[in-house]
């Protein structure tokens, strides 16, 4: 197992804390992994992106530029990204804040209205969760249950109680990731 | 016989290289004293600084170190911090105090390091030959100041006592003169407070010794004693700017 | 023995607390200003001090006070600021004083940006300040390598008595990676017999010192020095080689980029080109002996920095002429891409050993 995940979008989607999850989770799991952010200079409203690179083995580089898997949050982040992205990757967009579509046809494209989804929920906050939920279901990374327990590491401790909906969060997005991942194994 | 009179053990017995008529011997001894008679001089960690007075270093019989210019209160901050029970000072001459280390001097002040810094205004800068200070006075000929200092094109003399005084943080401040036996003693006395206050933990001392240097003024020893009195002393008003009873 | 995750810039600090680091004196520059974060809370913690200082020059002055006073004691700034610290660097090393300074290096020359550079490896290979003197430079280039190499650069400083530059930046400080942290391990700390503690404490009276108006003197104490640069060049030298036996093209790196021509080594071979990997650890002592090796073996060179060329400087005096050196870097903040690196690397591979 080796995955190359980039998460690109502003600061304030959680592109940030999902990378940390991951890489939390994947420690827990006793998998190598390196956890790279690249921000703007601003302290809020800039981009915000990381790399999460998780392997079986060692990792050489932690910087990526050929991702396997590339989470977009924004229009401009799409416009930079898709063409870095190896053919079979794929790229899962946030389609409540992008609405270019992907040219790439050697790509697998899932597109989860997010925000929408989280604020069903009760919280915008969660997008990022929901997010995540599916790129875990749909590339097995790392468990579900390392992820969950990830939560209680990257929250401040003022809010732990935002826990159960971020769990749901997570369960959304792995659901809406099956509905793709059925859709997949019928088209090959 | 008896004898009444000697080398303070914390002067070591080792010949001063200063000109005829320099005071930083007699600053030296005066501090070397003070240590003494405070029983301190085994604990007791000076940093000579960048100028004449960096062969202080050579001259004290106490653990020595030698900084770079103008740091010395930085330093000493460094020591002070790992070891709050040892005796800190600082002798600094006015270009490494007022000019390059005013900054360094000022933050030591503030933050009330329990340090005590001699200070020795001569109003020009010795080991280099002559020079302006930021204590040279208006009017005062240096090698760089050849038509006399002029308010214009180098500003005003920095009076470090004035200014230093206010400060929160700041214990005690006193200027003194050594061109003469009266104040010499007065001197010795400051230098005495100034490590108390230290001593008893209640923030950074300053004890400033106006002093001549006969050498780079073209000035005999008696004359540059004259020169302190009339043009000097008047510039810079001997007496205790700040103690614990506030500030003067 | 814990696993857990941590970033490089905490890894500083919590390397330099495991190495018996109990002073930190620093002052707020990006990108380091997270290893003062970092050590202004966990100092406190394990009873040691974190002071922020007015300015990059009170900090490497106060550092010195506590070299001078025995402590294992540290800084840490980006490029402007080590600028700014170079004068203390001079009096540290000519005052034979053990310290750590840590150079989170950024985008230069002037005040840049914050991006990642290695643009300062001349400063920090060629002493720095001013006078005849050295400075060990240490550059990990992995979280776990960042925690064991603070213990490693107290250790040297120790040792010889001097102080010991540690060189990473941005990527390598906002990295987060696995560490394992062994904390039964105990830490030894040399007798200072030399600090000026005050008289009562130690045999006679101590001065520190590095002025010598005695010509002999001071050259007395550079020939010191000199014996001393030439014992840890013998020594102290360190560096990682990575499929280096059979290699047609060596890459040459340090840092995050020498990761990246990790992956590029791999990538290489998979396309049928023998490359391999020169990884200097220690940039001061420069790994000569393996360049030299290597230029014996390989039929060309490939330094690969984020900077005009400055190792390449290093590996061009390893290898002698024997063959051609070549150079490719990243500049102003910019990280050299693995798929650019590997264009440049079959470039000069078709090129080998017939000259630039």
């Amino acid at each position: 197992m080796h995955e190359e995940i980039y998460i690109a979008g502003i600061g304030g989607q959680g592109t940030l804390s999902m990378g940390q999850m991951l890489a939390l989770a994947a420690t827990s799991e006793n998998k190598e992994v390196s956890y790279v952010p690249f921000y703007g200079p601003e302290k809020r409203g800039g981009f915000a992106n990381c790399g999460v690179t998780i392997s079986d083995h060692p990792i050489s580089s932690p910087i990526i530029s050929e991702p396997s898997v590339l989470v977009v949050m924004n229009n401009l982040s799409l416009k930079n990204y898709e063409d870095s992205v190896i053919p079979g990757g794929i790229i899962i967009l946030n389609s409540s804040m992008v609405d270019l579509g992907v040219k790439r046809s050697d790509v697998r494209v899932i597109s989860i209205q997010a925000s929408e989804e989280a604020e069903q929920l009760g919280d915008v906050r969660v997008t990022n969760s929901i997010i995540l939920g599916a790129l875990i279901e749909l590339t097995g990374v790392v468990s579900a249950g390392a992820v969950e327990q990830s939560l209680e590491q990257i929250l401040p401790a003022r809010n732990l109680d935002m826990i159960p909906i971020n769990l749901k969060a997570l369960e959304r997005g792995s659901e809406l990731a099956r509905n793709y991942k059925k859709a997949w194994s019928n088209l090959s | 016989m008896k004898k009444i009179t000697a080398r303070p053990y914390s002067l070591r017995d080792v010949p001063f290289h200063y000109c005829p008529g320099c005071m930083h011997g007699i600053a030296h001894r005066l501090v070397a004293e003070v240590i003494d008679e405070l029983g301190v001089s085994g604990r007791t960690i000076g940093i000579s600084s960048v100028g004449c007075s960096v062969f202080a270093k050579h001259y004290f019989n106490v653990d020595m170190i030698q900084a770079a210019h103008g740091r010395a209160p930085a330093v000493a901050t460094g020591v002070k911090r790992v070891l709050p029970d040892r005796v800190l000072f600082t002798y600094q001459g006015d270009g490494d105090l007022a000019a390059i280390g005013i900054g360094d001097f000022i933050h030591t002040a503030s933050r009330g390091e329990k340090i005590t810094t001699i200070f020795v205004n001569n109003t020009v800068y010795g080991m280099t030959g002559g020079q302006m200070a930021p204590t040279t006075l208006i009017g005062q000929v240096t090698k760089t100041t050849p038509f006399g200092r002029s308010v214009e094109i180098n500003g005003n003399p920095i009076r470090v006592c004035e200014l230093i005084a206010p400060v929160e943080g700041v214990a005690y401040v006193e200027r003194v003169s050594l061109h003469n036996p009266k104040e010499i003693i007065k001197a010795k006395k400051a230098i005495k407070r100034a490590f108390e206050m230290q001593l008893n933990g209640i923030g950074f001392s300053l004890v400033e010794a106006l002093s001549a240097c006969p050498t780079n003024l073209g000035l005999s020893p008696l004359e540059a004693i004259k020169w302190m009195e009339e043009k000097m002393i008047p510039f810079y008003p001997l007496g205790v700017y700040k103690s614990p009873a506030g500030v003067v | 023995m814990r696993r857990f995750l941590m970033k490089g810039n905490d890894a500083i600090g919590e390397g330099a607390i495991l190495a018996g680091c109990r002073h930190f004196f620093g002052y707020p520059i990006t990108p380091q200003s997270e290893v003062a974060h970092y050590l202004a809370k966990r100092l406190p913690e394990v009873g040691g001090l974190f002071m922020q200082a007015e300015s990059e020059l009170a900090s490497i002055n106060l550092v010195f006070g506590a070299a001078c006073a025995g402590a294992r004691v540290m800084t840490a700034s980006s490029s402007p600021g080590v600028s700014l610290m170079q004068e203390g660097l001079s009096f540290l090393a000519g005052s034979e004083l053990p310290c750590v300074l840590v150079n989170i290096m950024r985008g230069g020359p002037g005040l840049g940006n914050i991006g990642p550079s290695q643009g300062d490896y001349f400063q920090a290979t060629r002493g720095g300040g001013h006078g005849d003197y050295y400075t060990i430079v240490l550059a990990p280039n992995s979280v776990q390598e960042i925690l064991d190499i603070m213990k490693k650069a107290f250790d040297l400083s120790d040792m010889y008595r001097m102080p010991v530059v540690v060189m990473a930046d941005g990527i390598m400080g906002q990295m987060m990676e696995p560490v394992v942290i062994d904390e039964e391990k105990s830490v030894e700390i040399p007798p200072r017999p030399w600090a000026t503690i005050g008289r009562d404490y130690h045999e006679d009276r101590n001065e520190i010192n590095s002025l010598f108006v005695v010509l002999e003197e001071m050259e007395e104490v550079n020939l010191r020095l000199l014996h001393k640069y030439e014992e840890i060049r013998a020594k102290e030298t360190l560096c990682e080689e990575y499929m280096l036996n059979d290699a047609e093209v060596a890459l040459v790196a340090f840092g995050t980029v020498s990761r990246i021509c990790r992956a590029v080594v791999d990538k290489a071979r998979e396309q049928g080109i023998r490359a391999g990997l020169i990884r200097p650890i220690t940039l001061w002592p420069f790994p000569y002996d393996v360049i030299s090796r290597a230029a014996k073996s390989a039929q060309c060179l490939l330094a690969v920095e984020m900077n005009m060329g400055q190792m390449f400087e290093d590996v061009e005096i390893g290898a002698k002429g024997r063959v051609p050196v070549y150079h490719y870097g990243r500049l102003g903040g910019m990280v050299p891409l693995a798929k650019d690196i590997l264009e440049e690397l079959k470039k000069v591979s078709e090129r080998g050993g017939t000259g630039r």
